[in-house]
């Protein structure tokens, strides 16, 4: 077996010896570099536990100050993009180009609606003095201190989320690009598959922030 | 013959010239070496914080510097030595150079992560130097809040934002080698054919991805604390600054050894090479790496003995940290074993790794007083923590790393170092260094704080005694610094496997060609298998 036989191409870097083989390694990449996030995310889920267990009362109080049907609206907005990365995919697998390019676009576009209704919510919270610093103000509630820690939460994990929500924009659009100069295939469209990994993940974060913050008052009724 | 046609030969680093061809370059032989580079800087700005922490402690007042500055000097010095020269060392340096070689592979799965990661140790290395010249940070390494967050008046976000960057070069160092490890080992390289640095490798991975990234997240929260009032830290707000500590030692501890498990790694290599022998209890050796790091995940609470943790905590904590004593004598007691009816030979890598077993012991063996709630409420926080923890950093990391570079030197760069003077300065960086921390054993029993700059007279003739170490420990490390510069270009045209080591490393010529291997290797033996490379090694040394 020689060993630098093969001329380098996307879907053959000149460190592996099969296609295959790349396509695992990135894979498994990918899914490492989830575990990772996991971890990331993991040390403000913690922050929020300990804290929602110290003050249960006033982070539902807190809670329900957020709009839930907003909140919700956003969650299907999410799941659908999550649906259109899927189809995108599927097209990416069956080697069609066109479709690969629509899908991304729409789930593109559907990020950018989450993004968007989000900013309106946050807006809201400065409109509401929710915003925790020197301003911060809860009517109705006699310690402020563990509201603003609730509304600090809040804007870290949401803010956070949707940092992860703007890379993953970046990350499609490189992709949508990548397509249109008909850089992925049937045979090579890892990229594609692993941008989908991450975008599902940034999914499911979400599906976890959002009975976290939104939804804990009901638990206490 | 080798010797001859080393000249012409093409290798990595004859293949392509000029500043670009590093700067820009893919092959992990040269990347490691780009750390080498990096790493040896901070190496020495770090030192240089050092000695001036040594010198002002010279006398019992404060007459050199000021308190505020001495709280900014062993800040930076922590910083700069844990975040910017350790955690990176062997794993960027060494890893990043061998561990594709050792398994037969022409490079990691993916080389312009590799560089990537190189170039975000150097952005945040810029960060936390921009911060240093511009005024300096003074929290300690350990940025416990509320002080970070609330009342310190220096640079901790640049230097914050620094260590968040070169932490996720330590994440994606850890995916590339994990991936590599699972997925680029050559035809009939099996999971306990891996030679045991591989192992040490891959158990140091898996601490870099699932450790760092809580520091990072933990890092963030105190960036938000002080650019946006987000307390979560905040007591004023009903916060708990405590919960800063668990985070921060959940990644720091096990941080501790993704310091040392590399350097036990190049420890095995050694140990077997000049003993000629396999590693005793290959298997344990190997497993043991991994339950270290699994282990290490579990014993955080030991730095918060007595930071409100609770008794019963503290108990748990405490039997947990004496339960990681156990993989690490493990190997301890193996290296022993290899040793025994070895055929041992004192070159210097063999030496320092020598100086490892015994210095990582000390260190591992005070770590466990202090693991002993009892003593720990006597000699924590005092300089008998500082000792434990310079034994197994300074005395076993950096034994390690010395060990290790020169063990692969003469394959890094196609030629020898002088060994006479690389075992005079191994000499004298092992006595210059017990010089140096032996007596703040006795200091901190004695009940000397750690982070103090003015202290009791009765104190001074052991802190003199340590200064007059630590300027030794410092010729000692310049010494190999000059030589191995000097050998670059006058040293000894190294052969292909000058040692008669096993690893496949060994295998390819010195310096190895660009791609590693001319033919992929095929994998027939276990690691260590000394009966086959004596027939292939004529010439030695
Ligand atoms: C193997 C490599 C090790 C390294 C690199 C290491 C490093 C450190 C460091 C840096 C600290 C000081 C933290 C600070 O207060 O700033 C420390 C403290 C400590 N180490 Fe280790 N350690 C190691 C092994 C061990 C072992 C094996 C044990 C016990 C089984 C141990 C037990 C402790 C304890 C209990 C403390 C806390 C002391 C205190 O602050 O009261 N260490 N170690
Ligand atoms: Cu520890």
């Amino acid at each position: 077996m020689a060993n630098q036989a093969h001329e380098e191409t996307l879907a053959l870097r000149e460190q592996f010896d099969t296609e295959a083989q790349q396509k695992d390694a990135s894979t498994l990449g990918m899914w490492i570099f989830l575990v990772t996030e996991i971890m990331f995310f993991g040390g403000m889920f913690l922050a929020y536990t300990i804290y929602r267990s110290t003050y249960p009362e006033i982070f539902a109080v807190c809670s329900s100050s957020l709009n839930v049907y907003i909140g919700a609206a956003n969650t299907v907005v999410l799941l659908c993009s999550s649906f259109t990365m899927v189809l995108a995919v599927r097209s990416a697998q069956l080697g069609r180009q066109r479709a690969i390019v629509f899908n991304l676009i729409l789930t593109l576009a559907l990020g950018f609606v989450f993004l968007g209704v989000k900013a309106y919510e946050w807006n809201e919270k400065f409109v509401e003095h929710h915003i925790p610093g020197p301003g911060f103000h809860f009517e109705g509630i006699a310690q402020q201190g563990p509201a603003q820690l609730f509304f600090s939460l809040y804007f870290a994990m949401t803010g956070l989320h949707a940092l992860h929500m703007l890379i993953g924009g970046g990350i499609l659009t490189w992709l949508i690009i990548r397509t249109k100069q008909g850089a992925f295939t049937a045979e090579y469209m890892t990229p594609v598959d692993v941008a989908g990994l991450y975008w599902h993940f940034v999914d499911i974060i979400w599906i976890f922030l959002f009975p976290l913050l939104y939804l804990i008052d009901r638990h206490l009724k | 013959m080798i010797t001859a046609a080393v000249q012409e030969r093409e290798h990595y680093l004859n293949a392509s010239y000029g500043i670009k061809s590093w700067l820009l370059t893919k092959d992990h032989k040269r990347i490691g070496l780009l750390y080498l580079a990096t790493i040896t800087l901070f190496f020495f700005l770090g030192g240089a914080f050092a000695t001036l922490i040594r010198i002002e402690l010279l006398t019992p007042q404060g007459d050199l510097v000021s308190s505020e500055t001495y709280n900014k000097l062993f800040t930076m010095h922590g910083v700069t030595m844990i975040f910017f020269f350790l955690i990176p060392s062997i794993p960027a340096t060494l890893g990043n150079f061998f561990l594709p070689m050792m398994i037969g592979a022409r490079d990691l799965a993916f080389p312009r992560l590799n560089l990537l990661s190189w170039y975000l140790l150097v952005v945040g290395g810029l960060f936390s130097l921009f911060a240093m010249l511009a005024g300096g940070v003074d929290t300690g390494w350990t940025f416990y809040t509320p002080y970070s967050t609330s009342y310190s008046n220096t640079w901790v976000i640049a230097t914050a934002v620094g260590i968040f960057i070169a932490g996720f070069s330590s994440i994606l160092t850890g995916l590339n080698f994990i991936v590599t490890i699972h997925r680029m080992r050559a035809p009939g390289m099996t999971w306990f054919r891996m030679p045991l640095f591989v192992w040490a490798h891959y158990a140091t991975s898996l601490i870099q991805v699932l450790g760092t990234p809580v520091l990072a997240v933990t890092l963030l929260l105190v960036l938000c604390e002080r650019l946006f009032h987000i307390g979560i830290f905040d007591p004023a707000l009903g916060g708990d600054p405590v919960l800063f500590q668990h985070l921060f030692w959940f990644y720091s501890h096990p941080a501790v050894y993704i310091m040392i498990l590399p350097a036990m790694g190049v420890v095995s290599e050694i140990i077997s090479t000049f003993s000629r022998k396999p590693i005793f209890g290959y298997g344990f050796v190997a497993f043991s790496s991994v339950s270290i790091a699994v282990l290490g995940f579990l014993v955080w609470g030991h730095h918060m003995f007595v930071s409100t943790q609770s008794v019963y905590a503290g108990m748990v904590f405490s039997f947990l940290s004496y339960f990681v004593a156990i993989p690490s004598a493990i190997k301890v007691f193996n290296w022993t074993a290899t040793l025994y009816k070895g055929s041992i030979s004192f070159a210097t890598p063999m030496l320092y790794a020598f100086g490892f077993i015994g210095l990582f012991t000390m260190g591992g063996l005070t770590g466990l007083f202090l693991a002993c709630l009892g003593i720990d409420v006597h000699v924590t926080d005092t300089y008998f923590v500082v000792a434990h923890f310079h034994y197994i950093m300074v005395g076993g990391a950096i034994m390690g790393f010395l060990g290790g570079l020169h063990f692969w030197w003469p394959k890094m760069t196609g030629r020898m170092y002088p060994e006479g003077w690389a075992k005079l300065s191994a000499l004298t960086i092992f006595l210059g260094f017990n010089l140096t921390f032996f007596p703040q054993f006795i200091l901190g029993y004695l009940g000397m704080p750690r982070r103090y700059h003015v202290y009791p007279e009765e104190f001074q003739v052991l802190h003199v005694l340590s200064t007059a170490g630590a300027s030794v420990l410092a010729v000692g490390y310049m010494i190999p610094m000059i030589y191995l510069i000097w050998s670059l270009r006058y040293g000894q045209i190294a052969v292909a496997n000058p040692w008669g080591a096993t690893g496949l490393e060994w295998k390819t010529a010195s310096p190895p060609p660009l791609h590693n291997f001319d033919e992929t290797p095929i994998v027939t033996h276990e690691a260590y298998d000394y009966t086959t490379v004596m027939e292939e090694v004529i010439e030695v040394g």
